[in-house]
């Protein structure tokens, strides 16, 4: 009886799990399907299997002047990396700061540090546009990457790692065997939080790469757009007069890079989830 | 001896700020100052018509009255709307797998398969999500025609011209993004549950709907606030989905457009008075919700260590485990 019940359940939680992977997955089936057909195949309505235009598409999407794809890529490149690697330095050297030395405001910035965790910036977006015009940085990709220096939630998830992984007393050592306080930080301490660096340098690439509503806000000139700028005038094009088959080869590109990183680092971005305490 | 040891934590405490220093003053210039610049903004009438600027004129609260007696409710009401849609399918399906994952007692074959698939979406580029979906889900768009062909509708549902199609489409991305990633939040919370507890209500004879009820439930009850407040947080920021499926529009008839669009809107229009006070009320708000926030990150755990050592815990013990 005990064995045939669990049996059910063994049963449904498969049919249940494959439903939902089958949601998950299918649309991005039809996506890469889609980006390998040409537009009038396209019009004759869905087939399961590819077509044959995969090249052609890539091909006219790069040479589309309208939309210099290849130019986006490289934005998106280089604010996401700069981001992930400025985002996970200075939050350990804050994390550090914090957690290595007794100073009279410890307590106040960490509680500070705290309140302001999850607040969303969205709601300084106005003051924010104002200042960078203002500093003569509106329309470049600067104040995309420089105010990430300060990452609340990057900053939470090092101290915690920190008090679980870095002892004191090796810090003391250091001191004795004289190691300046800087140079402890960059030998000795980074080597330390390479872990939870990786993890919160993926998390952090991911989320600069698909950042939208600040980026639309601060750049003006095409070529100095990033992928979800372009992705959005795509929505704006004439419909009717639009070849779906680079629209979809568009979307293709914005996004199969990720999904290729993630499926490289699946299990580690997985098990780094629950590492983070705060997500975003 | 002592004033020497003394003497020696001052002069590292110096350290210690020039440490925190960046972070201190690169959130002073891009968010304090911001947040500043807004609030007295919103007491402004100032906008432009056309190249002309109009303003700045002191209008105190008039702003945020206009604001409450114009669109803003019923914004605020299409943003919850669509956040709940999602969020109920969303903590359902997370607490049913959460729970299947971490049963000893059930077997799932290619567990791990089914984890990286279901986390998938949310790495996914939103705007690019909803575009895609845009395009899949328009009137001659392939699920139309998919549907069509195997005859479960008659002709062409119009997804995105009905305020139902509109939002279920907003919250279905709303959900497959996120339900992936609360269920591993949830597993690691239930695998924190000290498993003598379920072996002695083995031992009572509990049924599964037992166990799940009377234990894992009120168990992880904190980290079910946790993702509820969060997740409230994220809802009142969603933008990229529905301003892109929409174009911007918030179609049909304006039920699709959320608190951020509204924000967007004024900040491209240069609307500096009205994205100001609108901006001072999704502050309000968010300041309650990090308060909660706050409250359970440091309550009775001064400084989040031991939740974030029990998460580290269980999270190894998942990675041995798989």
């Amino acid at each position: 009886m005990e064995n045939k019940r669990s049996h059910g359940r063994e049963i449904l939680a498969h049919v249940v799990l494959i439903i939902l992977a089958f949601m998950c997955l299918f649309f991005f089936y039809i996506l890469i399907i889609n980006a390998t057909r040409s537009h009038a195949q396209l019009q004759l309505g869905f087939s399961a299997l590819p077509g044959s235009s995969l090249v052609t598409n890539f091909k006219n999407v790069i040479n589309d002047p309208a939309i210099p794809i290849l130019r986006g890529v490289l934005n998106s490149l280089i604010v996401s990396g700069c981001c992930a690697a400025i985002v996970t330095y200075f939050s350990a050297l804050t994390a550090y700061g914090i957690y290595a030395y007794d100073f009279r405001l410890k307590k106040a910035a960490f509680t500070f540090i705290m309140a302001i965790l999850v607040m969303p910036t969205q709601v300084t977006a106005l003051g924010f546009l104002r200042l960078i015009t203002n500093m003569g940085m509106d329309d470049s990709l600067l104040p995309l990457i420089i105010p990430s220096i300060a990452s609340p939630a990057v900053f939470y998830f090092m101290h915690s790692y920190m008090q679980s992984s870095l002892p004191k007393d090796l810090i003391e050592a250091a001191r004795i065997d004289g190691s300046m306080e800087f140079s402890t930080f960059n030998r000795i301490v980074l080597p330390i939080m390479k872990p939870a660096i990786a993890v919160q340098a993926i998390f952090t690439f991911v989320g600069s790469w698909n950042n939208y509503f600040i980026p639309a806000l601060v750049i003006t000139s095409k070529n100095k757009q990033t992928l979800p700028i372009m992705i959005a005038t795509l929505r704006g094009a004439d419909y009717m007069n639009f070849d779906m088959g680079k629209i979809y080869m568009m979307i293709t590109i914005a996004i199969v890079p990720i999904i290729i990183i993630y499926l490289l680092l699946s299990k580690f971005i997985v098990e780094g989830v629950t590492l983070g305490g705060v997500k975003e | 001896m002592k004033s020497e040891k003394k003497i020696k934590s001052v002069s590292y405490a110096k350290w210690g700020y020039i440490f925190i220093l960046p972070f201190f003053l690169t959130y002073a210039i891009f968010s304090v100052i911001p947040l500043a610049d807004t609030i007295r903004n919103s007491f402004y009438e100032f906008y432009y018509s056309g190249l002309k600027a109009i303003g700045p004129n002191w209008v105190g609260l008039a702003n945020y009255t206009e604001l409450l007696s114009a669109d803003l409710p019923k914004y605020a009401w299409n943003t919850f709307v669509m956040w709940i849609l999602g969020f109920i399918p969303q903590i359902v399906i997370a607490l049913i797998l959460a729970s299947w994952f971490t049963d000893a007692r059930l077997k799932i074959h290619g567990k791990q398969f089914f984890k990286v698939v279901i986390y998938l979406p949310n790495l996914i580029m939103a705007s690019a999500f909803a575009m895609l979906f845009f395009a899949l889900f328009s009137n001659a768009g392939p699920v139309n025609n998919i549907l069509l062909r195997m005859g479960v509708i008659g002709e062409a549902v119009r997804f995105m011209e009905s305020t139902l199609g509109a939002r279920t489409l907003v919250a279905l991305m709303n959900f497959l993004m996120w339900f992936g990633n609360t269920t591993i939040m949830l597993m690691a919370a239930i695998m924190g549950i000290n498993p003598s507890i379920f072996e002695a209500a083995e031992l009572d004879g509990c049924t599964h709907f037992q166990k799940f009820f009377r234990i894992t439930l009120p168990q992880i009850k904190p980290l079910l606030t946790y993702t509820l407040v969060t997740s409230l947080i994220g809802g009142l920021q969603m933008f990229d989905v529905p301003q892109i499926l929409t174009g911007g529009q918030g179609s049909p008839d304006r039920t699709t457009m959320t608190l951020i669009m509204y924000l967007n809107n004024h900040l491209q229009a240069k609307n500096y008075g009205m994205a100001g006070s609108l901006s001072v009320y999704l502050f309000i708000i968010s300041g309650i919700l990090c308060a909660i926030v706050f409250r359970m990150n440091t309550d009775s755990d001064p400084d989040g260590s031991k939740f974030a050592a029990k998460r580290a815990k269980a999270a190894a013990k998942k990675g041995g485990g798989v």
